[in-house]
Order: structure tokens, then C-alpha cells, then sequence
């Protein structure tokens, strides 16, 4: 971290940050921020940008317009390695995960820990077995055994996992994509416990969804895209559930097709 | 709901059974066993001395060129040109001293070049195309069958290298490679040691380095694999080389035993490697699998030849045999994954 980095400042900010692709704009003028033991939910409709949103903040993406700032330091990422040195890590949807590899192998994949020089350098698996067990018991998750293959435990598992390793390499910031969305309610659930857990262990997390149930079960903020445009962040305190709902469906577009659904279900149920 | 109610809603746990046959090997462990047993009791030379000495060494040659390819099976990878390699490497080292006089060393050294340059190859091809190995080897297996024989006819006039024992330095490389022990009264070829050193090793690497791990994760999710920072080609190019390397072992192994080689040495032997690999709990598809698996595959290999000998029944009964293994080991091995493994 540089010395120039100022303890106050939200982890992450964009100030108007946008992206093309050639002719097509993906994303426009988007602000937002997130603080340590803050929730920020990015809500959308397919499209909306949500995922383009990520990419810039992951350093997967360069925007073309706006300004980003780690730790209220102006910074331009070239590559997700850059965002992983400030601690910024992203979780993506196939949480990059080994299915038929035991959990604890898993778990440090590419960051192993090991004894030993030289030839004789080798895995010290004691450690990353207690640091597995450990730190998803951190999570509120008990394995019986971390021996399992990873691909035994249940999504919302999966996914704890994915996020327990984010942050036990350093991550004060985690960005998850769409962690909920291929999950059924017990299991969503309990990602948004994780999620809760993480939160009031001081991690900052960028939470994408477009289910504004569970993005109002966790967030502290809520940035609401729609075609590429921000409709705006807001606090807690600031708007409802109903007002949230509301705006992602585009409630007027919803409103105007109304009528015709109400046609065509009585032209299916004639009787 | 609590977290106690998730923990228990799950299927129950497998049991102690399940969790033994979660390891790769069981399967081979059992029927190694099996057959170990039939043929002591059904022919009086199989646990003779000589007997055993035959089979293990045997089981050996085709061990040690299995334990290679089960690693790179569960990297992901095929090579079918492993076993014309064995040949290729004997071929060079057999030219080059009786043809052109070269130091029997540096010969050696010039077969173990041209092994890892074609093993190179193979993983450049495979890494930077894309192509699936299975056919990438397929090629270079067939340019290797072809260039053994054709080279051979083409330089010596015949299709076998011979008078190798006459060679300068030829005696001090045996020792290293032709040599043999006695051990209970059995006379234990070197070729055995290198077998049990290097599945020894190769266990060591696959369990307890970043490599194995590595090699689990790349066979197992490339992608998932390459997104946490292994590096996949790397990994690739290790598992090749090492296949090309244990071809070059095996090929003077057999070279020194006998101090003739034959052009077509090793020649349809690549499926013997995979199917031992296989019958030793390697999945096709890749991530899963032991080295010490592949050497029971081996074994089972080895004393189903001699013992099909030993019983002097028609050896075509062995390529039967072979099939029978390989359906009831991908079998079971089908049967363990869905027990033990992927809910995905
Ligand atoms: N690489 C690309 N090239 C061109 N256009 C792109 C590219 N990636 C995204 N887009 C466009 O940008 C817009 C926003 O896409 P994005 O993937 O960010 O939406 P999303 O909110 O993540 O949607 P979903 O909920 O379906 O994942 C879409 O119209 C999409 O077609
Ligand atoms: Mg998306």
C-alpha cells in the first residue's frame, strides 16, 4: 500500500466511470463507493451493466471515462493482479474452484504453503489443513473433514469457500458476481449469512444481483443500473424495498405491459 | 434456519468404506491380489524365484512408462507416442556408437535430447493449438513408428541394431541400466529398482509438492486453475517432458538388457501405459488418480503376460484379458466418482 493512501477514504470509489466497447456504450457515468464493513449491492436488469461494473473495479477492464480511487488514491489498474495488490479480489460466478480437489488443496490453490528449499521444498499440509478448517469456521461453515472433494459441498458452500480464500489472502475488499443467483432459497440464504459475516469481520464487499430481496437482506448502499446508466446510489435510509424493487423492474415499463399480460392470461384460461 | 440444519440436510456423509475407495488405487490393490493369487496356485513356476524375477521385471518396464503417463493423464493429456519413444531412444543410442562411433554417453545423452525435444514439441503443439492431445500424439506417433523403421532400414540395411555389447563403456553404462542383483535368491534386474524410486517419487511429487498440486488442478479445472495463477502451460510442459523422459529410461533399459533393439520396439505398447494408468483408478477425463495406482496396473499387467505364459495358455487370451480390465476398472472407477466424488 503507498503511503499516500488515506485511512478515511472509502476502500473503492468511482466518480463517473464509463465504458465502451467500439461504438456500443456499456456503461455510463457511474458513481459509487464502499467503506470496510460496508455492503454495496449493484442491482440490474439483464444488460443493465452490471458485469461491465466489475470488470472495471476487478482491473479486468480499463474505463473509458471516470476516475477510480483505491483507498482515495487515484489509481489505473492494468490487470486484476494490480487490484489484488490493493486488496481488491473478485469471486466470480464459476468460483474458480477444482471440484474433484479436496477442499483445504482448493483452498490455497496457487498460494500454497510449503517447507523446505530447494528440491526438498514441499507442501506443509498440517497448516493448510488448520488454516482451511480454521478459516471457514470464521465463516460460520464446519467441515467434518477438509479432505472432501470441494465438488461434495453444496453451493452456498462453494461459495463461502470462494470468499473465506479471498479474504485469507488479504482481500479488505471482495467483489461477488451473481453469488446467489444460481441458488435456491436455503442456499441463498445462507450465502447472505456468509455475506453478513464477512461485512462485520470489516471486509468491504461489492455484492451484484438482481434479486432486491437479497440485496436488501445485507446492503448498506444500493446502486441501481439500468441500460448503462446509473439511476442512482442510495443509502439504507433513502429508499425501501418496494421503491428498490420499483426501479429495477422499470416499474413504468412493467406498468405499461400490465394490460397485456392481463389479456393474454384470459385468452389461455377461456373457462 | 441454523447452520446445524444445512450441515445435517446434506446427504450423509460416505462412510469409512466409501472414503477408502475414494483413493485411486483400492480398486487395483484388490485385483493385483486376485491375479497374484490365481496364477500361484494354477502354475508351479509363477512364485518360483525365477518366476517372480520375470514378471516383476516385466511389470517394470511397463511401470515405470505408466506412473509417467498416469501423471499426465491427471494433468489432462494423452501421449500415444510414448511408446514408440522407448524405441526411438534405443534406436539413437544404437546408431550413433555402432554406426558412427560416438561415446556411449554422449549417445546417451543425445537420445535423452531428442526424447524431451519430441516430448517439447508434443506440448507446444498441445498448449498453443489447443488441439486435443489425444490427437496432436496420435501424429507424432506415427511420424516416430515411421521414422524408426525407415531410418534404421536406411542406415544399417536392416530393421535391428545388434553388437551394441561390443561398444567401448558399454559394460559401465549396464551397470546402470542392465545390471542385476541377487535378492532372495531371485536375480533382481536394476530396471525394478527404478520402478519402485520412481513411483516412490512420483507419489512424493503428486501429494506433497506445489507441482502435483498443480498437476491435480490443470487435469482437474484448467480454467479454474489458470484464474488462481497456476501456470497451466507450465504444468503441461513438465508432464510431456517427464513422459518423453520416462521413455528415454525405458528405452535403455530394454537396450542394455538384451544389447539389440528392434525398429518397431515399443510399437503399440501406448495403450498398455494408459490402460495401466486407467486400471490403476486414473480418470480419462483427467484430476484424479495415483501414481502408485498406475505402478498396481502395471503389475497386474506383468503377471497376467508371464503368468499366461506360465499357464501356457494361447497368449492371445492376454489382449482379451486387457480389454476385460480396462471396462471393469473404467467401471468401477464411473461407480467410485459418482459415490465419493463430483456433485457439480
Ligand atoms: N465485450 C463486449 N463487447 C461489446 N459489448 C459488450 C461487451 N460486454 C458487454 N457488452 C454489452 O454491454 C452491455 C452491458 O453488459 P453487462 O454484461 O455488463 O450486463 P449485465 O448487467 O452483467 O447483464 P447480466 O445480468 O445479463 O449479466 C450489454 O448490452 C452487452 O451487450
Ligand atoms: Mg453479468
Amino acid at each position: 500500500m503507498t503511503g499516500a493512501a488515506d485511512a478515511g477514504a472509502p476502500l473503492l470509489e468511482v466518480r463517473g466511470v464509463g465504458k465502451s466497447y467500439g461504438s456500443v456504450s456499456a456503461l455510463r457515468g457511474v458513481t459509487a463507493s464502499v467503506a470496510a464493513g460496508e455492503v454495496l449491492c449493484v442491482l440490474g436488469d439483464n444488460g443493465a451493466g452490471k458485469s461491465t461494473l466489475i470488470k472495471i473495479l476487478a482491473g479486468a477492464h480499463a474505463p473509458t471515462e471516470g476516475t477510480l480511487l483505491a483507498h482515495g488514491v487515484e489509481r489505473q489498474f492494468a490487470s486484476p493482479r494490480d487490484a489484488l495488490a490493493l486488496g481488491i479480489a473478485t469471486v466470480y460466478q464459476d468460483l474458480a474452484l477444482v471440484p474433484l480437489l479436496p477442499v483445504w488443496r482448493n483452498f490455497f490453490l496457487g498460494a500454497e504453503i510449503t517447507v523446505g528449499r530447494g528440491p526438498f521444498r514441499r507442501l506443509d499440509v498440517a497448516a493448510m489443513r488448520r488454516a482451511t478448517r480454521d478459516d471457514l469456521a470464521l465463516m460460520g461453515i464446519t467441515l467434518r473433514d477438509v479432505d472432501q472433494p470441494i465438488g461434495t459441498l453444496s453451493g452456498g458452500e462453494r461459495q463461502a469457500v470462494a470468499i473465506a480464500r479471498a479474504v485469507h489472502f488479504g482481500a479488505g475488499l471482495v467483489i461477488l458476481d451473481e453469488p446467489t443467483s444460481a441458488l435456491g432459497v436455503s442456499q441463498a440464504a445462507l450465502v447472505l449469512r456468509y455475506i453478513a459475516r464477512a461485512r462485520d469481520r470489516g471486509i468491504g464487499i461489492v455484492f451484484i444481483t438482481h434479486n432486491p430481496h437479497h440485496a436488501w437482506a445485507v446492503g448498506d448502499r444500493f446502486l441501481v443500473l439500468r441500460r448503462g446508466t446509473s439511476l442512482g446510489e442510495f443509502g439504507r435510509d433513502e429508499i425501501s424495498l418496494e421503491a428498490l424493487t420499483g426501479l429495477m423492474a422499470g416499474g413504468a415499463e412493467l406498468d405499461a405491459l400490465g394490460p397485456e399480460l392481463d389479456r393474454a392470461a384470459s385468452a389461455r384460461d377461456p373457462a | 434456519m441454523t447452520q446445524a440444519a444445512t450441515v445435517t440436510e446434506r446427504p450423509a456423509r460416505p462412510g469409512r468404506g466409501v472414503a477408502l475407495l475414494r483413493r485411486p488405487e483400492v480398486g487395483a490393490f484388490v485385483a493385483a491380489f486376485g491375479i497374484f493369487l490365481y496364477f500361484s496356485i494354477s502354475t508351479s513356476a509363477f512364485l518360483t524365484p525365477a518366476g517372480v524375477a520375470t514378471w516383476l521385471y516385466s511389470s517394470s518396464l511397463f511401470g515405470i512408462m505408466a506412473v509417467a503417463v498416469a501423471l499426465l493423464m491427471i494433468g489432462g493429456e494423452f501421449d500415444l507416442s510414448a511408446g514408440a519413444m522407448t524405441g526411438t531412444t534405443g534406436l539413437i543410442v544404437g546408431i550413433a556408437t555402432t554406426q558412427w562411433g560416438l561415446n556411449i554417453w554422449l549417445a546417451l545423452v543425445l537420445a535423452l535430447a531428442a526424447a524431451l525435444l519430441v516430448g517439447a514439441f508434443n506440448a507446444w503443439l498441445v498448449t498453443s493449438t489447443g488441439l486435443p492431445s489425444f490427437i496432436v500424439t496420435l501424429a507424432t506417433f506415427f511420424i516416430l513408428q515411421g521414422l524408426n523403421l525407415a531410418v534404421t532400414k536406411l542406415l544399417t540395411g536392416t530393421v535391428a541394431i545388434q553388437g551394441l555389447g561390443a561398444v567401448t563403456g558399454f559394460d559401465q553404462a549396464r551397470v546402470l541400466f542392465g545390471s542385476s542383483f541377487p535378492l532372495f535368491g531371485m536375480d533382481v534386474k536394476i530396471s525394478i529398482v527404478w520402478w519402485i524410486l520412481l513411483t516412490g517419487l512420483a507419489t512424493w511429487v503428486l501429494l506433497r509438492t506445489r507441482f502435483g498440486n498443480w498437476v491435480f488442478a490443470v487435469g482437474g479445472q484448467a480454467a479454474s486453475a489458470r484464474q488462481v495463477g497456476v501456470p497451466v502451460r507450465r504444468v503441461k510442459f513438465g508432464l510431456f517432458l517427464t513422459t518423453a523422459g520416462a521413455a528415454w529410461l525405458v528405452g535403455m533399459l530394454q537396450l542394455f538388457d538384451v544389447s539389440t533393439v528392434q525398429a518397431t520396439t515399443g510399437i503399440g505398447q501406448e495403450f498398455v501405459y494408459i490402460i495401466c494408468a486407467v486400471v490403476g483408478g486414473c480418470l480419462l477425463t483427467g484430476g484424479f488418480g495415483s501414481a502408485v495406482g498406475a505402478a498396481l496396473g502395471a503389475l497386474i499387467y506383468g503377471m497376467a503376460l508371464q503368468g499366461i505364459v506360465f499357464a501356457q495358455w494361447d497368449s492371445n487370451w492376454l489382449k482379451a484379458f486387457l480389454g476385460g480390465m480396462l471396462l471393469l476398472a473404467v467401471l468401477v472407477n464411473l461407480w467410485v466418482r459418482r459415490q465419493a466424488g463430483e456433485r457439480s
